[in-house]
């Protein structure tokens, strides 16, 4: 509330909008964030395939915290916390749902093979 | 006795008279938790991705299609884009009506370019018979990178409408909590693609 009155002009005072050194810090980390994994992928990655996959990923998620903090400004007092709590829970749901359909679905895929390639040999021959 | 408290008006111990609240005060978290439910919804696509990404219908896989050059070119776009419009929130910080519509329409070019690499980028692979109806992979590809196209296509319909209202009205309060929502739409869209330029392209051609 009392920022509120230090900027009466500003109808979002307790908003953070950032500075422009702020925005180019932004700017160019994410910049960076993309070159490296895409000169990555593009030189051919390193031998192991899990290994690149596994760096890439890692880009993004700091690319994506990089993001949330320079760009979407958010911090634990924008609307007294209730925005990084509901980002918090969507994360939490967004982790259960993917983990959980690609754990599901890849059992389910090695579960039901044998039976397919069994089916698809039954009318081949 | 305990009569006596009850003697008491309710409005000691809570508030009787609704909170004033000033217009608009609570359209960003509202904003931004609709923000959060549009990332259930690309969730819900990223996961269908992953399930499918893999189901090839003895089609073209990722390897065939992607051309990450213009994948980092369309990044590109997108990236610049982000950044004029963290420049036309500090114009409009300052009061600078000129300065925020010129930054907004430099956003607008580059949502513009981003949207016709990728409709050139779609065109291209239905061009090849690479089409939704392909493949799971195809399908669950086009799902995905589509409604993320889509909301860029309508993020640019709000920033026309925007800068309109700007124009005609100004730098109004009304125009101001807009511009801040709008802020959040374009960023958080970067943050998809980040997700998507990583788990679709990138992972793709590993």
């Amino acid at each position: 509330m009392s920022a509120e009155h230090a900027h009466p002009h500003d109808d979002h005072s307790d908003q953070d909008h950032g500075s422009h050194a702020s925005y180019l810090k932004g700017f160019v980390l994410s910049v960076i964030l993309t070159a490296i994994p895409f000169g990555l992928v593009m030189a051919g990655g390193f031998e192991n395939r899990t290994l690149t996959a596994l760096l890439v990923m890692g880009f993004a998620i700091a690319q994506i915290l990089v993001h949330m903090v320079f760009f979407l400004h958010m911090n634990g007092r924008q609307e007294q916390g209730w925005t990084l709590l509901s980002t918090i829970f969507t994360v939490i749901v967004v982790v259960i749902m993917l983990a959980g359909s690609l754990w599901v679905m890849y059992h389910l895929n090695t579960n039901m093979m044998p039976q397919m390639n069994h089916d698809l040999q039954g009318f081949g021959s | 006795m305990s009569m006596t408290a009850t003697a008491v008006p309710p409005g000691k111990f809570w508030d009787t008279e609704p909170h004033h609240h000033e217009e608009g005060a609570s359209t960003s978290l509202g904003f931004w938790i609709y923000l959060m439910s549009d990332c259930l919804m690309f969730a819900v696509l990223f996961a269908v991705y992953g399930v499918l990404g893999a189901n090839y219908a003895a089609g073209p896989g990722p390897k065939d299609l992607f051309d990450l050059n213009l994948i980092a070119l369309n990044t590109a776009m997108l990236l610049f884009s982000s950044i004029t419009f963290g420049f036309a929130m500090l114009a409009m910080g300052r009061g600078d009506q000129r300065g925020t519509l010129r930054w907004l329409a430099v956003t607008l070019f580059f949502g513009l370019c981003f949207l016709a690499i990728e409709i050139y980028e779609f065109r291209h692979l239905i061009h090849l018979g690479a089409g939704p109806h392909r493949s799971g992979f195809l399908s669950a590809f086009f799902a995905l990178v589509g409604t993320h196209g889509l909301h860029v296509a309508f993020g640019s319909i709000w920033l026309v409408t925007l800068m309109v209202q700007i124009t005609q009205k100004g730098l109004i309060a009304a125009n101001r909590r807009r511009m801040a929502c709008l802020s959040m739409f374009w960023h958080f869209l970067d943050v998809i693609w980040i997700g998507v330029f990583t788990f679709v392209y990138l992972l793709g051609m590993i």
